[in-house]
C-alpha cells in the first residue's frame, strides 16, 4: 500500500520544519520533501522604514547568526550611502565588522558541531534519543570535557561579538559606513591574554583539536560518513579576488560538481544578473538556482562544502595545513559528501580562531576612524558568508530614505534544494521496501538536514517552536502512524 | 471660530490668517510662561512634604520641578522644566492633599502634603506606562531611541515585565517626507513636548490634527524643511519617545554608552538630596 511519511518537526536545527516521504505500494520511496512551515514576511514589513535602521532591525530574523544579517544589512547600506562595498570603509571599521564576524563563525560553528551534530556523531544516529543530545554529552564521563569546551567556546565567541556589537545577541555595532566603536585596550588584552581558558591561544587549540577528533573520527567510520548522503551538485561563495577563502567579503564564484568554473570574479551587486529564485506551492522557502543553468541544473550548495570546494586556499596556516588534508582527500575535486560539511565546519572554525588573533593584534582596531560617506545612492546590495552560507541583502530606497525594497536571500535558502537532495537519498537508502519505519531511520534524515546546519526561521524571515514528527500516510492520504519528538 | 477667534482674550477678525493667529497663540503662550515665572520670582518660598520628607520651593513652582530641586524623583514624560505645562502623560499623578493630581500642573504651597513613593502610586503609574505601549506600535529592538527612551525607561523601572493588556497594533502612518526629520507616529505618545519647544519663525512645526481616538501628532512640511541640523537634533532629544528621529542618525551611539544603559531614569535627581 503506498504510504506517505511525514518528519515534524525536525529537531536540532533552528527553525520549524518538517519532511514528508511518499510511498508506493511496494514500500519504495517515490519523493521525499523537506517543507519550512514557518512564514516571517520581514521582506514585506521592512518596506517604508528608515535605512538605517535596517541592519538592526532585519538581525532579528535570527538568535543563533543575528551578526551575519546585521552585517550584510550594513554592507548593503554602504554601498547606499556612497561608502563603497568591502574595503570602501576606513581600515578601523571594516576590521572591526571583520573581527565581529569571525567571532559569530567561531561560536556558531562551535555550537553547530558540538551542540547539534556531535550527539550523532559520538552516540550514532540509532543511539538512545534520551542520550543522544547535548545533556548526554555532559552527562558521559568521556565527552565531559568536551561539552565543557564547547561550550567555552561558543562564549569566546559572544565576548568577541560583545566587544564589537555592544551585545552578544543582537548588537549595534555596524551602521551604514562603517562601524560605532573600536576596541578598547582593555577589550583585547583580555581576548589575548584571559585566564586560562579564555585567550585565543586556547581557543585555536581547541579548535585544532576538534578538527583532529572529526579526522579520528572518519578515519574510524570512513564509509558511513562519506556514503551517507553523496550526490553531485553546484557550490556557489563568495571568494577573495585572489581565490583565497574570505568569509566577509569578496566576489562570487560558482563551480560545478567537478570544478569547472560557472562564473568568477562577479560583483555581487550584480547577482541578479546570475542568480534567480523559484516559488514552489509546498514551502515557504524559495529555491534560488543560477540562471544560466535552469531551474532544474542551477541549484547549488552553500555552506562549509561549498565554501572549502569554491576557494583554492586558506589564508591562515593551520587552517591551510587541514584545507591541504582535506582536498587531498578527494584528490583537489570537489567535495559533494555532505557529511563532510562537518569536517569543512572544522576547519573554518580553526581559520576563524587564527583571524580571530590576527585581528586583535591589529592596531587599526583601536584608531578613531570609523565611518565614511560618500554620495548617496538608491540600492545596495551586501553579501556575506554568513556560518550556514552566503547570505543576501538587497535593498531600495526612495527620495525620503525609506526602504521601498527588501530582497533576502538567506543562506539556508540557498541549500533548500541540496537539503530536499539529501532528504531523498537517505529516505530512499534507509527506508526503501522495509515494513516498519523506525526512530533511527527518521534521525538518519535528520543528520542529513543538520549537515547543512540549516536556519529555518531565518529562511522564511517564523515565529517558532520547532520540533519534527513523521507520519505515515496510505495512498489515499489517510493517516496509519504517526512518530512525534 | 468663536472660541479660536477670543482666544487669551484677544478678539481677532473672522478673516484674520492662519500665521496670524498662531502669531497670536504663541504670543499668548509667551504671555502664561512670563506670568507664570513672574509668579515664582515674587513669592516666598513654602515648605511642604512629599512622603515625610521636609521639602522647600519657591511658591507657584510645578510640584515636579520643586520635588526634583529636593532631591525627590517624580516621574514624567510630557513636562521639561520651563516648559508650559500639559499634563498630558498623568505620569506625575500623586496624591496631593488626599487627591490624585498631576504633579507636573499642579503648583506647590505651604503646607501641601503629597504622596509620590506609594505602591498603590506606583501601580498607577506603572498602568499608565503599560497603557502607553499597549496604545502605540512600540518595538524596541530597533528603535534609534532605545536606551535613551524615557517611556521604556520607565517600563524598565516599574518593571513592565509582561503585557497585562492587549495590544491594539493600531495602524499609523510615518511621515518621512519633513526636511530633516522622520516622524513615526507608531511610537508617538502624545505628550505635546514638540508641540511647545519646536518653533520656526515663530511657528509651531509640530501640531495635533484629529480628534478622539484619531488623534495625531502632524508636522508642517514647509516649516521643518528650515530646521537646521541643530534644530532637528534638538527635535529628536526633546520627544520622551522614538516618534521623532533625526533622519540619518542611526545606532552611531554604541548600547552600553546610551543614557538610561548607565544609570535607572530618575537617580540623577536622587542622587541630589
Amino acid at each position: 500500500m503506498a504510504q506517505k511519511i511525514t518528519i515534524e518537526p525536525v529537531t536540532r536545527v533552528e527553525g520549524h520544519g518538517k519532511v514528508t516521504i511518499h510511498l508506493d505500494d511496494q514500500g519504495n520511496v517515490q519523493q521525499s520533501r523537506l517543507h519550512i512551515v514557518e512564514f516571517r514576511g520581514f521582506e514585506r514589513f521592512v518596506q517604508g522604514r528608515p535605512y538605517w535602521e535596517a541592519p538592526v532591525l532585519v538581525q532579528r530574523l535570527c538568535g543563533i547568526c543575528p551578526v551575519s544579517h546585521h552585517l550584510a544589512a550594513a554592507k548593503a547600506l554602504d554601498v547606499i550611502v556612497g561608502a563603497g562595498t568591502g574595503h570602501g570603509l576606513t581600515p578601523t571599521g571594516e576590521k572591526m565588522r571583520r573581527l565581529m564576524h569571525y567571532g559569530q563563525m567561531f561560536q556558531s560553528h562551535a555550537l553547530h558541531f558540538f551542540h547539534l551534530a556531535a550527539p550523532d556523531l559520538l552516540f550514532g544516529y540509532d543511539a538512545n534519543p534520551a542520550i543522544r543530545n547535548v545533556i548526554g554529552l555532559i552527562i558521559t564521563p568521556e565527552y565531559k570535557d568536551l561539552a565543557v569546551q564547547a561550550v567555552l567556546m561558543r562564549k569566546f565567541g559572544q565576548e568577541i561579538i560583545r566587544a564589537t556589537a555592544g551585545k552578544k545577541i543582537h548588537g549595534t555595532g555596524a551602521i551604514p559606513g562603517g562601524i560605532n566603536k573600536n576596541l578598547s585596550l582593555e577589550e583585547k588584552n583580555e581576548f589575548l591574554n584571559g585566564p586560562d581558558p579564555m585567550n585565543i591561544d586556547k581557543m585555536i587549540a581547541w579548535a585544532q583539536a576538534s578538527v583532529d577528533l572529526l579526522k579520528d573520527f572518519h578515519s574510524k567510520n570512513a564509509a558511513f560518513i562519506d556514503n551517507f548522503s553523496m550526490f553531485p551538485s553546484n557550490h556557489l561563495s563568495l571568494v577573495r579576488e585572489d581565490g583565497a577563502l574570505d568569509l566577509y567579503h569578496g566576489v562570487l564564484k560558482a563551480v560545478d560538481s567537478e570544478g569547472n568554473v560557472i562564473f568568477d570574479g562577479v560583483d555581487y551587486q550584480n547577482y541578479t544578473d546570475y542568480i534567480e529564485e523559484e516559488v514552489r506551492s509546498w514551502s515557504y522557502m524559495k529555491f534560488p538556482y543560477i540562471k544560466s543553468l535552469g531551474k532544474e541544473k542551477g541549484w547549488y550548495r552553500v555552506g562549509p562544502l561549498a565554501r572549502l570546494n569554491t576557494a583554492k586556499f586558506i589564508p591562515t596556516p593551520m587552517a591551510q595545513k587541514e584545507f591541504e588534508i582535506y582536498k587531498a582527500y578527494t584528490n583537489g575535486k570537489p567535495n559533494n559528501m555532505c557529511m563532510h560539511n562537518h569536517w569543512a565546519r572544522l576547519i573554518e572554525l580553526l581559520h576563524s580562531a587564527e583571524m580571530i588573533k590576527l585581528l586583535l593584534n591589529d592596531p587599526d582596531l583601536m584608531k578613531n576612524d570609523l565611518v565614511t560617506k560618500g554620495k548617496k545612492v538608491s540600492k545596495g546590495v551586501g553579501l556575506i558568508e554568513a556560518p550556514r552560507g552566503t547570505l543576501f541583502h538587497h535593498y531600495e530606497i526612495n527620495e525620503n530614505d525609506q526602504i521601498t525594497k527588501a530582497n533576502l536571500i538567506v543562506s539556508t535558502t540557498n541549500n533548500n534544494q541540496p537539503m530536499n537532495e539529501s532528504v531523498n537519498f537517505i529516505a530512499k537508502k534507509m527506508m526503501n521496501g522495509q515494513k516498519e519505519i523506525t526512530e533511527p531511520m527518521m534521525n538518519a534524515v535528520e543528520i542529513g538536514i543538520r549537515a547543512y546546519d540549516p536556519c529555518l526561521s531565518c529562511a522564511t524571515h517564523a515565529l517558532g517552536k520547532m520540533p519534527l514528527e513523521i507520519s505515515l500516510y496510505n495512498e489515499n492520504d489517510q493517516l496509519l502512524d504517526r512518530m512525534k519528538k | 471660530m468663536g472660541l479660536f477667534n477670543n482666544l487669551f482674550g484677544k478678539k481677532l477678525p473672522v478673516e484674520t490668517p492662519l500665521d496670524k493667529v498662531q502669531d497670536t497663540v504663541s504670543s499668548a503662550k509667551e504671555v502664561i510662561k512670563t506670568d507664570i515665572q513672574k509668579e515664582v520670582n515674587m513669592s516666598n518660598k513654602v515648605k511642604f512634604i512629599i512622603d515625610g520628607k521636609e521639602c522647600t520651593a519657591e511658591k507657584g513652582m510645578m510640584l515636579v520641578d520643586a520635588a526634583a530641586e529636593n532631591g525627590v524623583y517624580i516621574p514624567v514624560l510630557c513636562h521639561m522644566k520651563g516648559m508650559i505645562p500639559a499634563g498630558s502623560c498623568r505620569v506625575c499623578t500623586c496624591k496631593i492633599n488626599g487627591r490624585n493630581m498631576a504633579g507636573c500642573t499642579t503648583p506647590v504651597d505651604e503646607g501641601m502634603k503629597i504622596e509620590n513613593d506609594t505602591p498603590e502610586l506606583t501601580e498607577l503609574r506603572k498602568t499608565i506606562v503599560e497603557v502607553l505601549f499597549v496604545e502605540g506600535n512600540h518595538f524596541c529592538p530597533a528603535c534609534e531611541k532605545s536606551g535613551n527612551c524615557e517611556l521604556q525607561a520607565l517600563g524598565y523601572k516599574y518593571q513592565m515585565m509582561v503585557p497585562r493588556f492587549p495590544y491594539s497594533f493600531p495602524p499609523k502612518a510615518v511621515e518621512a517626507g519633513a526636511g530633516k526629520i522622520y516622524l513615526d507616529r507608531n511610537r508617538c505618545i502624545m505628550c505635546k513636548k514638540c508641540i511647545r519647544t519646536v518653533h520656526v519663525d515663530g511657528k509651531n512645526v509640530f501640531a495635533f490634527r484629529g480628534r478622539g481616538a484619531h488623534l495625531e501628532i502632524n508636522i508642517d512640511k514647509t516649516l521643518a524643511a528650515k530646521l537646521t541640523d541643530k534644530q532637528a537634533q534638538e527635535a529628536m532629544d526633546v520627544c520622551p519617545v522614538g516618534s521623532i528621529l533625526r533622519k540619518e542618525k542611526g545606532f552611531d551611539e554604541p548600547i552600553g554608552t546610551r543614557k538610561y544603559d548607565k544609570h535607572q531614569i530618575g537617580s540623577e535627581i536622587e542622587k541630589v538630596s
